[in-house]
């Protein structure tokens, strides 16, 4: 029970829709996350790892309470043992709970870099970002350029220099590496890693699983929505056998180092989702059980999965 | 320094050129046009005499004016006159065309001015306010209230705007540009613009729709956009976007529009001067066009090519100097 009290972040049985016109005035309600589960502890990095579509970046919006407003949400969102209701979030965000966006589009392309980190907040955090910057060994003209003048890395640092800024407790990082060379994401999530070990808890929502491997504590796996399995990141280095979740094993077997593997399929779309367990159209272990009922979430070990038939 | 100095002399010249071939295009386009009419400017003329005229006089004028060569050579002799700075003078005025345009220009400018500058303003205003309130009642009244005015006719709504202001409430004179009986050198400023107000008003109300209605659809992007939702992630509010982000993404394509709505600007002060009767340009055109007179209409046709490409022109330089990916990318 000592970890749950430490627990900064707790998400239980949350479900994100949205309201859509179907073709005419019909309205319909479109399910893009369900019944998603995930703790955060301070000090450690969970990694959210699944496919496009999954819900990830959704998940971001969800905690920073940033959804578009044809979004409902249902279930237990808890910062600090708190529940999280929109005034609450409205608080928090920027001050403890920052998000350090995808890319440079990010950023306003007509605002100076300097002003753009500072922030609205007075008075400006002027001397900590150039102390920042020059941690990050960005030159001092930084702060004047355009985001358009950015190279990549600069921006990368420039983006996490955002989230360092406001002392936020919690980072959600939503896919910082993509489009970069190994060296950059590598530069990256270094400073994820450092952060995290200064007592902060990181959020790395990625697509690139075998990084998140490397550098998160935990890794938590999604698949239309929701969560399959959360496991130490040991687990994944370990191999497919360590592993819970049909899902995640097959998603361990199709990495290009671990013999390349697809499973047949698609992930169902969010209008379209199965009635039982949502991996069960494709799951080679399924049962009639699988496909009529949702599998609760489970502990197992030192992980949780949402199967009925994992051990 | 020297580098800036170059690029702007070198944009200037490439403006200057492009603004010149139009204008040929204008002069060669509208002589044509004039020529096919038929209008007859020796008739016009000698109506203006008042005086009966024999056919044999009616001969020698028109041998005088050349009307008989054929028209290209009438052309280059207008042309060449026309370059020389001499625009002809005005079948119905009995002054120089030139003269006529400068001071009826200088009325137009202060009318035209003051409707623009609150057609921006009201409409920048407005915009952002639809856009902040996208769908909600302020967005949706403000919205119909922009489509009523854009579509009423300027001239129609200029002649209630009489009815109402100027008849029933006498608030407003019913026309001119300074009071009856007092002469030109005696009138205030206050006057002048006591005057200007209601035209000003009308004419602004037919451009600040359409500034209204693209800064929404503009507010809109720029609220919808990835970097808007990272300032709110960053717990910036609804205003707070508006002033830091909002604006300053906005203010470009408005400031084009501005600058670009000098034809459509040009366009409504001749239907407003006529309903005000307000000595401009454009009563002016409109007298000249009903009086067939020729000279003028030339000579206000190429004035105001030059003056809705010169707001083209100020659109496109303000775009370099204002967007910093333009700016510094070209530096």
């Amino acid at each position: 029970m000592k970890q749950k009290n430490e627990t900064l972040l707790e998400i239980h049985d949350l479900s994100v829709s949205f309201r859509m016109y179907d073709g005419g005035l019909e309205q319909k309600e479109l399910q893009v996350i369900s019944d998603l589960h995930l703790t955060v502890r301070p000090g450690e990095i969970v990694a959210v790892a699944g496919s496009s579509g999954s819900g990830k970046s959704l998940l971001a919006s969800a905690i920073l309470g940033i959804l578009p407003s044809n979004a409902t949400v249902r279930g237990h969102l808890h910062y600090k043992g708190q529940q999280l209701t929109p005034e609450i979030q409205s608080r928090l965000r920027g001050r403890e709970i920052a998000l350090v966006p995808q890319s440079v589009a990010f950023l306003d392309p007509l605002m100076k870099v300097g002003k753009q980190v500072d922030g609205h907040k007075k008075p400006y955090p002027t001397e900590k970002r150039r102390g920042l910057f020059k941690r990050f060994a960005l030159p001092e003209k930084t702060e004047s350029l355009y985001p358009f003048q950015l190279s990549g890395g600069m921006a990368r640092r420039v983006l996490v220099s955002t989230a360092l800024i406001s002392d936020a407790e919690l980072i959600i990082a939503d896919e910082p590496t993509p489009g970069m060379s190994l060296d950059q994401a590598l530069e990256a999530l270094q400073m994820f890693r450092e952060m995290a070990d200064a007592g902060k808890a990181v959020i790395l929502i990625t697509h690139d699983i075998d990084l998140a491997f490397e550098f998160a504590d935990r890794v938590a796996v999604f698949y239309a929505g929701t969560t399959v399995e959360t496991a130490p990141a040991a687990d994944f280095r370990k191999g497919a056998d360590a592993l819970r979740h049909p899902y995640s094993k097959a998603l361990w077997r199709a990495l290009p180092q671990n013999g390349f593997q697809p499973i047949d399929g698609f992930q169902p779309y969010a209008g379209e989702l199965p009635k039982g367990c949502l991996f069960a159209p494709r799951c080679p272990h399924a049962t009639e059980e699988c496909r009529c009922q949702i599998p609760p979430i489970r502990e197992t070990g030192d992980g949780e999965v949402r199967c009925f038939h994992a051990s | 320094m020297k580098g800036t100095f170059g690029r702007l002399s070198r944009t200037f010249l490439s403006y200057g050129v492009r603004i010149l071939s139009l204008l040929l295009a204008v002069s060669i386009i509208s002589f044509v046009l004039v020529s096919a009419s038929p209008i007859d400017p020796v008739q016009q003329y000698i109506l203006g005499l008042g005086t009966a005229v024999s056919p044999e006089q009616r001969a020698e004028i028109e041998e005088y004016w050349g009307v008989n060569e054929p028209p290209v050579e009438r052309y280059f002799t207008w042309l060449g006159e026309l370059l020389k700075g001499n625009l002809g003078e005005s079948a119905l005025y009995r002054r120089p065309v030139a003269d006529i345009i400068s001071e009826r220009f200088a009325n137009s400018l202060a009318l035209m001015f003051c409707a623009w500058l609150l057609a921006g303003v009201i409409g920048f205003a407005l915009g952002c306010i639809m856009g902040i309130y996208q769908n909600q009642w302020p967005d949706k009244l403000i919205k119909k209230i922009c489509y009523l005015l854009s579509s009423v006719p300027t001239f129609w709504l200029g002649l209630v705007f009489l009815l109402v202001f100027a008849v029933i409430l006498k608030w407003f004179p019913i026309g001119f540009s300074s009071p009856i009986g007092i002469l030109s050198e005696d009138v205030s400023i206050w006057q002048r613009l006591y005057h200007l107000a209601l035209p000003a008003f009308t004419l602004s109300l037919m451009s600040f729709a359409n500034i209204a209605l693209h800064t929404r659809q503009k507010l809109i992007d720029v609220l919808n956009s990835e970097y808007v939702l990272f300032a709110r992630a960053r717990g910036e509010g609804k205003w707070t976007i508006l002033r830091r982000h909002g604006l300053r993404n906005i203010m470009l394509p408005a400031l084009t529009l501005q600058f670009a709505s000098f034809a459509e600007l040009f366009g409504g002060s001749v239907m407003a001067e006529n309903v005000f009767s307000y000595p401009g340009l454009g009563s002016a055109v409109a007298a000249a066009g009903l009086n067939s007179d020729v000279p003028l209409l030339l000579g206000v046709t190429l004035f105001s090519a030059l003056f809705v490409c010169v707001g083209n022109m100020i659109a496109n330089l303000l775009y370099g100097v204002v967007d910093p990916q333009i700016r510094e990318v070209s530096r």
